[in-house]
């Protein structure tokens, strides 16, 4: 079976099934829909909610080596449901999927799980917190210290986060709007982890240290029709401030951001106010893709470049796109990821 | 104007329905028997493409249960969360249906019903009701089971494709699989198998497609076979179109002479012999169908029989069939009438408008014709002498045949004239002379005869040859009256033990992988014992081979890895790192796609400490068997499925081969009956032409009677005389067939036997096929009205 | 002139070199007049109605039909020309054994798209062919055969009728009979003939007579 096909078909069609029913309370086949003004809750949130079609646990993180050199790693759990509910054994519909990639200046390392719910080999529990798939994980007795593993044919990795900060609410307390029509999801952080460990690289194990940002999210409609991909931004500054941005590319591009201080407090921003604009682009994997940013956020003095560590970032899986470290400069400096979906 | 032309080129047609009929008739047999065979071919290849889709046995390791059982749903997960890139499988028989189920999601490259990935809805195969994909029979033979049925013609016969959960469910096995696949790529890190799943045991992939190779040779054979009879078809096909065209040159002359310009003419007897090659390719692709849908069942069973390989024993009509069929009825027209046509082109406005009798004609042919089947015999010597490689094996063959074919004419021509010249001169001399005059007419009909006897006999003897050569080879390899094989060291050091006192000899089965000579082979030991000395013939060897072995001071290999690798007797081999030994004999190993060394069991020891023996050969009188199997099973504890009865195996190889046969001799009549047909045909246009000559002689007082009996005469000397040619030149096709193509091809040589009872019993059919075409021809001649006898000396003829 | 025959030569390899058949060959046909061409066998008289009749071609000279130089046809042409405007009897009937007798007779006219069915019948009572026009020619005596045979040449109306000894195969009753018919149906149709025949006797009954000898003309009488 082609399971490239198989993703494709299941992940893709969110967007044009959401068409019609935007901001409604539940979907017509039973799915959940987010709605503004509903609280999250810890621990309970960080594990799954089967009744909603889709959710991911996204970790990246811009690493620095012994002698300088700049790395950056990923690991993702996605769910995706076919029906509104957890179930057990083979006839779960629950599905998982995994991908994990380590990417050096010349290097783009890139793996990828497949996993049905319900019969152990992939899943999520809040407390103690494990998301795992195969013998991946992300793990720890609380959220704020956890132990992060992944292997491929050619890489593995070995790192402990430890959180620094406090979870960051997205959007409207956690709830995240996604298009001028009002189609939403559930959108928390935590972007203060210091990460450290280990990479092993076909050169060898190479001893690593850097920040890590986990994004939590949730939905069951989250593009609007029209809507055909997204650039999205992570930004670390030097200063100890964070920037999410994203730009949701349709008929309008729809954009939204969030600052976050140094010390957590975090503030977001409406459509239009966060600004992407491509600077350059890149042949990656047969097609062209901006891997060269004119990133602005006027409220907070914002103008930088933001440009990829390496523009061969691509993530050949079932549903490819583009993920990878970017360096800052301009009016701030720092480091962070970009992630660019879409991109025929 | 052209339907004009048209209506006169047809009425010949509709006077002579006899021709027609040859015409259609020839041409739809020879496509039918080569579309049938073709058909044949083909739907084993597609069954086994579909096996091979499905399950990808032999593409992937496997890890099963050392004990044979079961595997805990929970070991699969354990393995995956320690790194393993498994993927489970559950298998079982449900009304006797093989159920397979399998995880997509984990599944490597490939595997799963195929046409999952076009488009068909995923949820509906992992979830709710599920989905059960299957040929149609195999589906409605499971009977109810609430999954949706999808009708599925590429996956293997006999076989359900389902989700590993549903499969579960419907062979009441949940939280257990039979057999996880490894997928070939495993992830840098994972922990130690014998850690995560010490009761599983790896099973290394069976590399490439054995079953595709072995199963090639059966076809290769069926593919010869639908060549000759094609072949044997086309000569009846050139015989019609020759006659028609023949006795059409007069009409031809005339159309030309009231003013029909030839380029039309040509276009439209073009035009017309399409029109005939695509109706009889559409009635040659129908038989077809019905010849390989009565086969097929016994070519299914041999296969799974010889090869374990699984093909349907149903038909299912493919669209290349009609394409390639009418192709070949177009092409074989072609072919037939291509040299009519050149003729008819060429003609002169103004020869002699005397219609001549087209068998008296083809005279001027015959030095021609000498010359170019010489030439062809002799490129046939050649390419035995020179040739190689497949191409050249087939080009042989086609040489042969064609040449031989040629010759028969002018053979037949020297020895009617050597019979006329010695025999007294009266009424036998006349019967040596009319016979030899009878020859063009006859000789396209006589060379089908001879080709399909040829191939009855090239053909027969192959398989026969086979057979021998097969089950001797099976007394060799099997000699052991029992064989048994234990789970572990310590049961096989147990097994020793018991049986030891209660055989006459144990003889342990070792082998190791290993490459030599640069190809991929396997070591085996040999415990120095009267079984092999008894048994074993070699190919080639030096004095006392098996003295050398049992002093470890040589090796013995396999023919295909001898050929393969171009070695010869003497030269080393070598065996384990800085240990090489010289060849000291060569034996055939038949159906073995890999090469084979044999060294004595004490040497093999030293070099491979490790590997200890887990199978053996028992030796012991053959009715004692049955008892030590019952001892063994019930007083040692092993299993029934752990002790193999050479008997029996042998039993069932002689009834795949039996089945072989019937398929063989299915197709042997066929052909004869083909060129039995050619024969009648011939004689009956002929007999027409005949009456002016037999005239003079029933004048001078021979009774019509005895006419019709001279008649029958002619055509059993006629059929006698061609037999005494088929009978070397089938010789020499079996010869081709086993120790040239089979060699290019499989890389074994065959060694031939004769079958003299055989050849009788086809001497005999093939008279008998002569004496009933020539019954009817003959009974016309008998009746034949004095008045029309009369007439050929009337003035107005 | 509707056939003129100019400076005609043929030459044919033979065993022992060319073999001259005809040399220097000349004569004219006016619309309605007849012809016999009379000679040994081997004189070349068959030799010259086959190229007048575009069967085969010449080495030199002209023949003009209508104005046509037919030997500057192309093979199309030539069968054209037998089609509508030349028509010829031969003495093997050259039936065609496979169509009735009505179709047979038809046949011509029918190839050169002009076919007049009650003329044909017309045509067929006159030659008492009627009570066998549904029968194979086989089923026919020689005379009846020919019958077939020259009402086919008329049906199809052409200006020159060429024929070839059309009764060197019959009897010589049957033969005075066919002759007969043949001579009175071309006058009436108006076309001009030219017959080879070896017998004195039935050139005598043509309006015109040349004799060959060795490819040459020796004799013109009247």
């Amino acid at each position: 079976m082609n399971v490239r096909v198989f993703f494709l078909l299941l992940w893709l069609p969110i967007a044009a099934q959401a068409q019609g029913f935007a901001g409604l309370g539940a979907t017509g086949d039973g799915f959940a829909v987010p709605e503004r003004g509903v609280p999250l809750t810890f621990p309970a949130d960080h594990g799954p909610h089967p009744d909603y079609r889709i959710e991911w646990w996204y970790l990246t993180a811009t690493l620095t080596g012994p002698d300088g050199t700049p790395y950056g790693l990923q690991w993702t759990l996605f769910r995706s449901a076919l029906a509104p509910e957890a179930g057990a054994g083979w006839d779960a519909p629950q599905l998982w999927m995994g991908h994990a990639a380590v990417t050096t200046p010349d290097r783009h390392f890139v793996t990828e799980r497949l996993a049905r719910g319900g019969v152990g080999q992939a899943g999520v529990t809040a407390s103690p917190f494990v998301a795992w798939i195969d013998d991946w994980q992300m793990a720890g007795d609380t959220f704020d210290e956890m132990r992060l593993t992944a292997t491929g044919p050619d890489f593995a990795y070995d790192m402990a986060l430890l959180a620094n900060g406090p979870l960051v609410l997205q959007g409207d307390a956690g709830y995240s709007v996604k298009s001028a029509a009002g189609q939403a999801s559930y959108y928390y952080s935590q972007p203060f982890f210091d990460i450290s460990g280990t990479l092993v690289l076909p050169e060898g194990e190479v001893p690593v240290t850097g920040q890590a940002w986990l994004d939590r999210e949730w939905s069951s409609q989250p593009l609007a029709s029209d809507q055909t991909g997204w650039d999205w931004f992570s930004l670390v500054f030097d200063d100890g401030a964070r920037l999410m941005g994203f730009a949701l590319r349709g008929d309008d591009t729809f954009t939204a951001a969030t600052w976050i201080a140094p010390d957590g407090q975090a503030t977001a921003y409406p459509d239009g106010a966060f600004q992407a604009e491509p600077l350059s682009q890149s042949t990656v994997a047969g097609r062209q893709i901006p891997t060269r940013w004119q990133v602005r956020l006027p409220d907070k003095g914002i103008d930088v470049t933001v440009e990829a560590l390496n523009e061969a970032a691509w993530m050949d899986v079932s549903v490819p796109y583009w993920e990878g470290p970017v360096m800052v400069s301009g009016s701030h400096s720092g480091r962070g990821y970009l992630e660019m979906t879409g991109y025929e | 104007m052209t339907r004009v032309i048209l209506s006169a080129l047809t009425s010949h047609w509709w006077r002579n329905p006899v021709q027609l009929f040859t015409l259609l008739a020839g041409l739809a047999l020879a496509t039918a028997l080569w579309s049938g065979v073709q058909a044949i071919n083909a739907e084993a290849r597609a069954s086994y493409d579909a096996a091979a889709a499905t399950l990808g046995e032999a593409q992937f390791d496997q890890l099963v249960a050392s004990d044979g059982g079961l595997i805990a749903q929970d070991t699969y997960i354990a393995l995956r969360r320690a790194g393993w890139l498994v993927s489970p499988v559950v298998e079982g028989r449900l009304q006797g249906v093989r159920v397979v189920g399998l995880d997509p999601l984990t599944a490597p490259g490939g595997l799963g019903p195929v046409s999952l990935s076009e488009g068909a809805d995923i949820g509906a195969f992992l979830f709710g009701a599920g989905q059960l994909f299957g040929r149609a029979e195999v589906l409605e033979a499971l009977g109810d089971t609430g999954a949706d049925l999808i009708v599925a013609n590429d996956i293997a016969p006999g076989t359900i494709i389902t989700d590993i959960g549903l499969a579960q469910r419907l062979l009441g096995q949940d939280g257990a699989v039979n057999r996880l696949l490894v997928a070939p790529v495993q992830p840098l890190i994972q922990r130690p198998l014998s850690e995560v799943a010490p009761d599983l045991s790896r099973r290394a992939a069976e590399g490439g497609s054995d079953v595709g190779r072995l199963t090639d040779s059966f076809h290769l054979n069926l593919t010869a076979f639908g060549l000759l009879s094609f072949a044997v078809g086309i000569f009846i096909v050139n015989g019609a179109i020759g006659l028609a065209f023949e006795e059409r040159r007069s009409m031809v002359r005339t159309l030309r002479a009231l003013g029909v310009p030839l380029g039309r003419l040509m276009a439209l007897i073009v035009a017309e012999l399409l029109a005939f090659a695509l109706l009889a390719g559409v009635i040659g692709v129908g038989i077809g169908y019905l010849i390989a849908a009565a086969l097929l069942p016994d070519v299914a069973a041999t296969l799974r029989g010889l090869y374990g390989a699984d093909v349907g024993g149903t038909l299912s009509l493919r669209p290349v069939w009609w394409l390639s069929g009418l192709a070949i009825a177009v092409g074989g027209t072609g072919l037939a009438a291509g040299a009519a046509l050149y003729r008819l082109w060429r003609m002169p406005l103004l020869a002699s408008a005397q219609p001549r009798a087209w068998a008296m004609a083809a005279g001027q042919g015959r030095l021609w014709q000498a010359a170019l089947s010489a030439l062809l015999l002799v490129i046939a010597g050649g390419l035995t002498l020179w040739g190689e490689g497949l191409a050249a094996g087939f080009g042989l063959l086609a040489a042969l045949l064609i040449g031989a074919a040629l010759a028969l004419p002018v053979v037949l021509d020297l020895v009617l004239g050597l019979g006329e010249r010695l025999s007294r001169p009266g009424l036998v001399q006349w019967f040596w002379a009319d016979t030899r005059q009878q020859l063009p007419g006859l000789s396209l009909a006589l060379m089908a005869l001879l080709l399909a006897m040829a191939a009855n006999v090239g053909v027969s003897t192959m398989v026969s040859s086979f057979r021998l050569t097969f089950t001797g080879f099976l007394d060799q390899r099997l000699a052991s009256e029992l064989y048994v094989s234990a789970a572990d060291d310590a049961q096989a050091e147990a097994l020793v033990a018991y049986v030891t006192p209660r055989v006459r000899a144990v003889l342990p089965l070792i082998s190791v992988e290993l490459t030599v000579a640069g190809l991929p082979a396997e070591l085996y030991a040999a415990r120095d014992d009267a079984t092999y000395r008894d048994n074993w013939q070699f190919l080639e060897a030096v004095p006392d081979p098996w003295d050398l072995l049992a002093r470890g001071e040589g090796v013995l290999v396999n023919e295909q890895l001898f050929r393969r690798a171009g070695l010869s007797l003497g030269d080393a081999v070598s065996v384990a790192t800085d240990t090489a030994l010289p060849i000291i004999g060569v034996y055939g190993d038949y159906g073995n796609p890999v090469g084979q060394v044999i060294l004595t069991e004490t040497l093999f020891r030293t070099l491979y400490p490790d590997i200890g023996p887990l199978r053996f050969g028992l030796r012991l009188p053959p009715e004692d068997v049955a008892d030590l199997r019952s001892t063994l099973r019930d007083d040692f504890g092993l299993a029934e499925g752990a002790m193999i009865n050479q008997a029996a195996i042998k039993a069932f190889s002689l009834e795949v081969f039996d089945r072989t046969f019937t398929v063989t001799t299915a197709l042997n009549v066929l052909t004869l009956a083909v060129a039995a047909f050619a024969i009648l045909m011939s004689l009956l246009t002929l007999a027409a032409l005949r009456v002016p000559q037999l005239a003079p002689v029933w004048a001078l007082g021979l009774t019509r009677k005895a006419l019709g009996r001279f008649e029958v005469a002619r055509a059993i000397l006629l059929a006698v005389l061609t037999t005494l040619m088929a009978l070397p030149l089938g010789l020499a096709l079996a010869w081709v067939l086993l120790a040239v193509v089979n060699v290019e091809a499989f890389g074994w040589r065959l060694p031939m036997f004769l079958f003299p009872g055989d050849y009788a019993r086809l001497t005999l059919f093939a008279l008998g096929a002569a004496l009933l075409a020539a019954l009817w021809p003959a009974r016309k001649l008998a009746r034949t009205p004095p008045a029309a006898l009369l007439k050929v000396f009337s003035n107005e003829r | 002139m509707l056939l003129t025959v100019d400076h005609l030569t043929k030459t044919y390899p033979g065993a022992e070199g060319p073999v001259t058949v005809l040399r220097d060959i000349s004569l004219a046909l006016a619309q309605g007049e007849t012809l016999a061409l009379t000679g040994e066998s081997g004189s070349g008289k068959s030799t010259l109605l086959h190229l007048i009749g575009g069967l085969d071609t010449p080495d030199g000279g002209a023949i003009v039909i209508e104005g046509q130089d037919i030997a500057r046809l192309d093979d199309r042409d030539r069968a054209a020309l037998r089609r509508s405007v030349v028509g010829v009897v031969f003495q093997q009937f050259n039936l065609i054994p496979s169509l009735r007798v009505i179709d047979n007779i038809a046949f011509q006219a029918r190839l050169g798209g002009g076919y007049d069915a009650n003329g044909a019948a017309a045509l067929a009572d006159r030659m008492g062919l009627t009570p066998h026009l549904a029968k194979y020619p086989e089923q026919l005596s020689g005379g009846q055969q020919q019958r077939v045979a020259i009402a086919r040449t008329l049906v199809a109306r052409p200006r020159l009728v060429l024929a070839d000894e059309p009764t060197g195969n019959l009897d010589e009753a049957t033969a005075d009979e066919v002759m007969d018919l043949m001579l009175e149906l071309v006058a009436e149709s108006g076309a001009a003939l030219m017959m080879v025949t070896h017998s004195g006797r039935l050139a005598a009954r043509l309006g015109r007579r040349l004799h060959l000898r060795a490819g040459a003309v020796v004799e013109a009488g009247a």
